[in-house]
């Protein structure tokens, strides 16, 4: 087991300088706005941009500048700074992580418990009206943009402009850490965490109750059955029990996604996570940044997929490394 | 009285292509400390039947009719919750491939355990020591480790045999064995049987054992039921069965089994054909199609069972007359073909 991680994180270090080459081919090979032009100012002279041109470290090869980069990344773990504002990109990071957490972790949560109680009821109730009727629904909510969702509720629910303004609910832009105030906090949050949680709860739903319905034509359902156990305890124990591995893995990956920035719903409700700084750092063409949130995406990824990939060694006996 | 009591059992599925009769109206029963063989081809519903006295095939699209009575008490009509109360404590079941039954993911002991708890109050460590004595019981080795060892770390027969442990370790009244060796090396199987065996004498529990092999049942069983095309075809004791059988079915069943005391260079011979759709059920006697012996009349007329020779014991579905399937078992015991057979016997063109 030991010996399996070691291997996979040092494939995830090769991965990593992989994906900055291609994000670092891609801001320089396509055509993009030029960061020395964007920081000179009102009235550039070909003098002031050949200095910040030079002060960027933008004046030299191509596969300097790369190497520089990744050696400063993974030796000193300087991510650099930012060509508009100057910042620490790894501060700049730090500072935005926390929305990013709060808003998965609550998606997570909210998606998990509807996701999973509609799937398993569906699978018990096969081909009853609840179950044509939510796998019916569910197929609507996984269509569902979730920007056109984000400005659907908005537009229904914002305390300020809302159809049926929700007073006690936070509007747009009303993110507030946790630290600073627990109940804003909530309040903010509620309607992204609902926007975000309908489409993964959907696709769960369904997940869920495909796999158990397979599982529940195994035999050792009938076994668990024919030793007198209670109906509730063969679907739980040893249905939802198996059924359930094939979910871990997409919820491991979803989780590592959703970390690197849920970018339609945070630019949405505008909350200052990672996808919004990795939204306007392409805007700007402001690549230190864009580099550092596309690293920590890829990064939070490969780390969930070994969660996942260890995780599943617990959950099914049968797999060893 | 009998222990179970099976009449007119029948078992219908509702499908998109029609209505599959699973089991047509089967009666059965078997005493306390019995044993009854039941066999058939796949599709003759014997699963079937005994899954649904164990409600094990209720749904919303099957449809029941007919009595199961265990101990006086109706099954088939009993709530679920009360029913759940008799599975695994008064009547257990083993099934076919004991790697699928068996949940992958539980340590084996802890699936006995769980058998235990669900019917008694009491409390893990019990319930585990009792484990540990069952599976000793069944001849697994250091019972006292193997307790915690998964189903894929035990090889088929063990597998088998834990699940002989957990069906027996609230020693039921009855064990419904659903063709317990059919998955397992043809060495491992004779273990297997023996065990049951030995189990059933020691513990006294009634046996239902299903299989598609006479062969099985022959030295194990005390009565045979023999099913085709979800009804019962010929019920005799064990040995009148082998030394009398009267129905075409069951003499292809017989002569497709290979003995040691028939000559080597002897051919087995399969049933012609395959076992019949069960929602389209051919006409009269439903196993004209692929009978040897068919006359005209065998395809309106719909054979019931009966005593065979005013025996109460033995009884037949065939329209062909006792005399005419005496000399024909004959021929066929001798190892004639069956057209020779039919050659040389006389038949009536009608049903006789």
């Amino acid at each position: 087991m030991t010996r399996y991680i070691v291997r996979r994180l040092l494939g995830m270090v090769l991965l990593l300088i992989l994906v900055s080459a291609v994000t670092f081919l891609i801001f320089n090979v396509f055509p993009s706005a030029d960061p020395a032009l964007l920081r000179a100012g009102r009235q550039p002279t070909a003098e002031s941009i050949a200095r910040i041109r030079e002060d960027l470290g933008l004046d030299r090869a191509l596969p300097v500048q790369f190497g520089d980069y990744i050696y400063n990344v993974f030796v000193h773990q300087d991510f650099g700074r930012s060509y508009i504002n100057n910042t620490n990109v790894l501060d700049q990071i730090r500072q935005n992580l926390p929305a990013t957490i709060s808003l998965t972790i609550g998606g997570v949560l909210i998606w998990m418990f509807f996701g999973l109680s509609v799937g398993i009821i569906s699978a018990v109730k096969h081909r009853t009206v609840f179950d044509r009727a939510t796998i019916g629904l569910s197929l609507v909510a996984i269509s569902a943009p979730v920007y056109w969702l984000g400005l659907v509720a908005l537009y229904l629910f914002a305390p300020d402009f809302g159809v049926f303004g929700l007073g006690f609910l936070g509007g747009q832009g009303s993110y507030t850490p946790f630290s600073n105030d627990p109940v804003k906090w909530l309040q903010s949050l509620v309607l992204p965490w609902c926007v975000l949680a309908t489409a993964f709860a959907a696709v769960y739903a369904r997940l869920l109750r495909g796999s158990l319905l397979d599982v529940l034509n195994e035999d050792y359902i009938r076994t668990a059955r024919a030793k007198g156990l209670s109906e509730r305890r063969v679907i739980l124990r040893h249905g939802v029990r198996s059924a359930i591995t094939p979910v871990v893995t997409i919820l491991g990956l979803d989780i590592g996604i959703l970390l690197g920035g849920a970018i339609l719903t945070e630019t949405v409700f505008n909350i200052p996570g990672i996808g919004r700084l990795a939204y306007d750092a392409i805007l700007r063409g402001d690549l230190p940044i864009v580099q550092g949130t596309v690293l920590f995406g890829a990064f939070f990824i490969i780390i969930m997929n070994l969660i996942v990939d260890i995780l599943y060694a617990f959950l099914d006996p049968r797999v060893r490394y | 009285m009998a222990l179970l009591e099976v009449r007119d059992l029948t078992v219908q599925f509702e499908t998109e292509d029609g209505i599959v009769r699973a089991v047509d109206g089967v009666s059965y029963s078997v005493d306390s400390g019995r044993s009854l063989g039941i066999v058939g081809e796949s599709g003759s519903g014997k699963s079937v039947s005994n899954l649904s006295v164990l409600g094990l095939t209720r749904g919303t699209h099957t449809r029941f009719g007919g009595e199961v009575i265990f101990e006086g008490r109706d099954l088939l009509g009993m709530p679920d919750e009360e029913l759940r109360e008799v599975r695994g404590e008064e009547i257990a079941m083993i099934f076919q491939d004991p790697l699928s039954s068996l949940h992958p993911f539980y340590r084996v002991g802890d699936q006995l355990v769980e058998a235990v708890r669900a019917h008694h109050d009491v409390t893990k460590r019990a319930a585990r020591d009792r484990a540990v004595e069952m599976l000793q019981l069944v001849g697994i080795p250091e019972p006292r480790s193997r307790v915690d060892a998964y189903p894929h770390e035990f090889s088929g027969g063990m597998r088998q045999r834990a699940m002989i442990a957990m069906a027996l370790i609230n020693s039921p009244k009855l064990l419904i064995a659903d063709e317990p060796t059919t998955a397992l090396d043809v060495t491992v199987q004779a273990q297997i049987l023996e065990l049951i065996e030995r189990l059933q004498a020691e513990t006294g529990t009634a046996v239902i054992m299903i299989t598609h092999d006479l062969g099985v049942v022959a030295e194990m069983t005390h009565e045979i039921g023999v099913m085709y095309a979800g009804r019962i075809v010929e019920r005799a004791p064990t040995s009148e069965l082998f030394a009398a059988p009267q129905h075409p079915y069951t003499w292809g069943l017989l002569r497709s089994i290979p003995r040691l005391d028939s000559p080597r260079d002897e051919e087995l011979v399969p049933i012609e054909g395959r076992p019949p759709s069960l929602i389209t059920r051919p006409s009269g006697c439903a196993f004209h199609p692929r009978c040897p012996f068919v006359r005209e009349a065998h395809t309106r007329i719909d054979p019931r069972l009966e005593p065979v020779n005013g025996k109460v014991d033995h009884e037949v579905a065939c329209l062909l007359s006792s005399q005419t399937r005496r000399d024909l078992w004959q021929h066929l015991a001798a190892g004639e073909a069956p057209d020779r057979a039919r050659a040389a016997v006389p038949m009536g063109d009608i049903a006789e």
